[in-house]
C-alpha cells in the first residue's frame, strides 16, 4: 500500500506539526513539483499552458482567497470578481504609470491594494452575517467594476474601454511564450499556497475558525472580532488581487472590465463549495473542477458525435451534465472534493478491510 | 482574616491558602430595559477560593457571571480586580486581566479539533501576527511549539489524550465540556469562571467534573467562581456560596452558613404567604 501511517513515528511535537507529517506525501509533493516545473514547461502544448494550466492556477489563488474568506473565517462573501479586477487594473496601472516597477513588485503592490479594498468592504462584517453579508460584499462587485469602467483614468483613456496588458519583464528579461508565462504563475502560486497553508493550520487560522465557529467565545479569549475579520477580508482580496492580476496579464491579456462580472465571483464561489469549504488544497480542485469540467465534456461530446449531432445540442447537453454533476456533489458530499480525497485516503489506509 | 489552609481532603493543606479578595464587586445593578435583573449586589472573591453562586431559575446568576466576565456592562456599581478599580469590563479587559471562563451551553469550536481548541485558548501568548505565521519566521514557530506543549500539559491533566485530533463535535456531551474547561486553562487564568459545569451530567461524569475542579484549584491555584444547580457538589467543594434570588443577594458565607439561612431556604422551598 502507498500510504501508510503505521511505522511513522514521531518524536517531538514539532515532527507532529509538520505541513507534512508523512514522508510518502512529502515525496508526492516533491513529485509534483517536479513535473510542474521542469516537466510541464517544456512537454505540455502551448494550448495545455496558456489555456488551461494558467488560468486554472489563477483561479485557484482566487479560489483560495475566497476559501480563506468565506471556509475558516466564515465570512459569506460575493465579491471575488471586483477584487480581481481591483488586482488587474492596479497591475497595469503601476506597470503603466511608475516606469521603473519590476513585474513581482507590481504584483505584490496590486494584491495590497486589493487587500485595502476589502478592508473598506468588509467593515458591514462588524454588523450583518450569512447572506446579509453576502448581499453587502455584492456592494464591492458592483462598484469597483462601476468606477473602473466610469473613469477613463483606470484604462488610460482607451476609446475601446480595453486595456492591453503589458508584456512580463523580470531583471530585463521578457516573459511572453506560454512556458515563460506559466513559469512565473506557478512560482507565484507555489509561494502564496505555501503561505496561505502555513497561516490555516497556525494561529492565524486558529484565530479565522474560532470567529467562524463561536464569535462570542472567541471574544471572551481576548480575540478582536474587528481585527480578525478585517485580517480575514485584507487575506482574502490580497489573494483574489495577485490572482486576478496575474488571470489578466497572463490568459486574458485584452482586459475589460465586465470580464469580473458577478458570473466571475458565483463560479469563484462553487469552486470553493465543490473543492472542499475550510481546505487550502480544496481550491485546487474546486477550480480544476469548474474550470476543466466543460473542456473534458466537450473533447467527450466531440470524440463521441463527431459532427453527426449539431453543435448547439452537445454544448446545451454539456450545460445540463455539468449542473447535474454540481448537484450530486453537493447532496453526496457536501464538504467537497478535498473530503473526498481525505475519505479515499482512510479507505486505503485500512484496505482490504471494512473498518 | 480567618486564612482558610484546610483542603478538600481532609488533614491535607491546601498548596494555594485563601488570601485576599481578588475580585471586589460594589453594588452592582443590570437592567435590561425595564427588567431588573441584578438589584444592588455586593460581594468579593478571595483568592484561590471555589466560590459558587447558586439561586433558583431567574436569579441572575448568569448575568453575574457575564458582568464579571465584562459581557454585559452593569448600569452601577464597579468592579475591582486586585484593587484597581473598573467601572465597566469588556470581554477584552477581562482576557487581559486573566479572566477566563466556560459557558452554560457549551461555547467550543465546533469544527475544530480537541487540540485546536485548546490551542486557539492560547490566544493570549500569541503575539507573532499572520506575516510571521505565514511565513514561519522563528518567533511563529517557537510560539506555536510553546502553545503545543502547554496544550498538551492541559490534555494530559484532564485525560483526554486519546481524542486530541477528534474534532469537538464529535465527542459525547461530558467530553465536550471537559475540553471546554481546558481550552479555558490554557489561557492560565487567575480566576476561572464556570456556567454550570455540571449541568446535564450523569453521576460519573459530575463526580469527575468535580475532580478536575478541585485538581485545577489545587494544582495551579486558580480562583474558581462557579454556578450550579446541584446543591451536593456546592455544599461538597466550594469554600463560600453567594446566594441570588430575583436579582437580590439574599445570602453570603460557607456552605453551613447558607445551609441554615432562613432567607435561602425560603427562596429555594417556597414559604407561605
Amino acid at each position: 500500500m502507498y500510504y501508510r501511517q503505521a511505522g511513522t513515528y514521531r518524536t517531538g511535537y514539532a515532527q507532529d506539526m509538520r505541513l507534512m507529517p508523512l514522508k510518502e506525501d512529502r515525496i508526492l509533493l516533491g513529485l509534483v513539483l517536479v513535473i510542474a516545473f521542469a516537466v510541464l514547461p517544456f512537454t505540455a502544448s502551448d494550448y495545455w499552458l496558456s489555456a488551461i494550466l494558467i488560468p486554472w492556477l489563477c483561479m485557484s489563488l482566487v479560489a483560495m482567497g475566497q476559501n480563506i474568506l468565506m471556509g475558516y473565517a466564515g465570512q459569506l462573501s460575493l465579491g471575488a470578481a471586483g477584487f480581481m479586477a481591483a488586482g488587474a487594473f492596479a497591475c497595469y496601472n503601476l506597470i503603466l504609470r511608475v516606469e521603473w516597477m519590476p513585474f513581482p513588485v507590481a504584483i505584490l503592490l496590486s494584491g495590497l491594494i486589493a487587500a485595502a479594498i476589502g478592508i473598506v468592504f468588509g467593515l458591514p462584517s462588524l454588523r450583518v452575517r450569512g447572506l446579509y453579508l453576502a448581499v453587502a460584499t455584492l456592494a464591492s462587485q458592483f462598484f469597483i467594476v462601476w468606477v473602473i469602467d466610469k473613469f477613463g483614468w483606470f484604462k488610460n483613456y482607451d476609446t475601446s474601454g480595453i486595456i492591453t496588458a503589458q508584456d512580463i519583464v523580470i531583471f530585463g528579461k521578457a516573459f511572453t511564450s506560454p512556458a515563460e508565462m506559466y513559469l512565473v504563475v506557478l512560482t507565484i502560486t507555489v509561494l502564496l499556497t505555501w503561505a496561505a497553508m502555513n497561516m490555516a493550520r497556525g494561529s492565524a487560522g486558529r484565530n479565522w475558525q474560532a470567529v467562524r465557529d463561536m464569535d462570542v467565545a472567541a471574544e471572551v479569549m481576548g480575540l478582536s472580532l474587528l481585527r480578525t475579520k478585517l485580517q480575514a477580508f485584507a487575506i482574502s482580496s490580497f489573494y483574489c488581487g495577485v490572482g486576478g492580476a496575474l488571470f489578466a496579464f497572463t490568459y486574458l491579456k485584452s482586459v475589460e472590465p465586465a470580464a469580473f462580472d458577478i458570473n466571475l465571483s458565483f463560479r469563484v464561489l462553487f469552486m470553493v463549495l465543490i473543492g472542499g469549504l475550510g481546505t487550502i488544497i480544496g481550491s485546487f480542485y474546486g477550480a480544476g473542477f469548474i474550470l476543466l469540467l466543460p473542456v473534458f465534456l466537450n473533447i467527450f461530446f466531440h470524440a463521441l458525435f463527431g459532427k453527426a449531432v449539431d453543435a448547439s445540442i452537445t454544448s446545451a447537453l454539456e450545460q445540463v451534465i455539468f449542473g447535474v454533476l454540481i448537484i450530486l456533489f453537493m447532496i453526496y458530499e457536501p464538504l467537497g472534493l478535498a473530503k473526498l480525497w481525505q475519505n479515499l485516503q482512510e479507505r486505503m489506509r485500512r484496505w482490504p478491510f471494512k473498518f | 482574616m480567618n486564612v482558610v489552609t484546610q483542603s478538600h481532603i481532609p488533614g491535607v493543606e491546601r498548596a494555594y491558602p485563601i488570601g485576599e479578595p481578588i475580585l471586589e464587586l460594589d453594588s452592582i445593578s443590570l437592567r435590561f430595559g425595564g427588567v431588573q435583573a441584578l438589584t444592588n449586589i455586593s460581594f468579593d472573591i478571595r483568592e484561590h477560593e471555589v466560590r459558587a453562586i447558586i439561586g433558583p431559575n431567574g436569579a441572575g446568576k448568569s448575568s453575574m457571571l457575564n458582568v464579571i466576565g465584562g459581557l454585559y456592562t452593569p448600569q452601577d456599581g464597579t468592579i475591582r480586580f486586585r484593587g484597581e478599580k473598573f467601572a465597566n469590563m469588556t470581554p477584552g479587559k477581562a482576557a487581559r486581566l486573566g479572566i477566563a471562563r466556560t459557558f452554560q451551553n457549551i461555547a467550543l469550536f465546533k469544527r475544530m479539533t480537541v487540540l485546536e481548541n485548546i490551542m486557539a485558548g492560547r490566544r493570549l501568548f500569541t503575539h507573532a501576527n499572520f506575516l510571521e505565521v505565514a511565513l514561519q519566521l522563528p518567533r511563529a514557530r517557537r510560539e506555536e511549539l510553546e502553545s503545543r506543549e502547554k496544550a498538551e500539559e492541559i490534555i494530559e491533566f484532564l485525560e483526554i489524550q486519546q481524542i486530541r485530533k477528534t474534532q469537538v463535535s464529535r465527542l459525547p456531551y461530558g467530553l465536550q465540556k471537559r475540553v471546554e474547561l481546558g481550552r479555558a486553562l490554557a489561557a492560565e487564568p487567575q480566576i476561572l469562571l464556570l456556567d454550570e459545569p455540571m449541568a446535564g451530567m450523569n453521576v460519573e461524569e459530575k463526580q469527575d467534573m468535580c475532580r478536575f475542579i478541585l485538581d485545577v484549584n489545587d494544582h495551579y491555584g486558580t480562583t474558581m467562581v462557579l454556578i450550579e444547580h446541584d446543591m451536593g457538589v456546592v455544599m461538597d467543594i466550594s469554600d463560600r456560596v453567594v446566594v441570588l434570588d430575583y436579582g437580590k443577594k439574599i445570602g453570603d458565607g460557607s456552605p453551613a452558613e447558607v445551609r441554615s439561612n432562613q432567607d435561602v431556604i425560603d427562596a429555594y422551598l417556597g414559604v407561605a404567604h
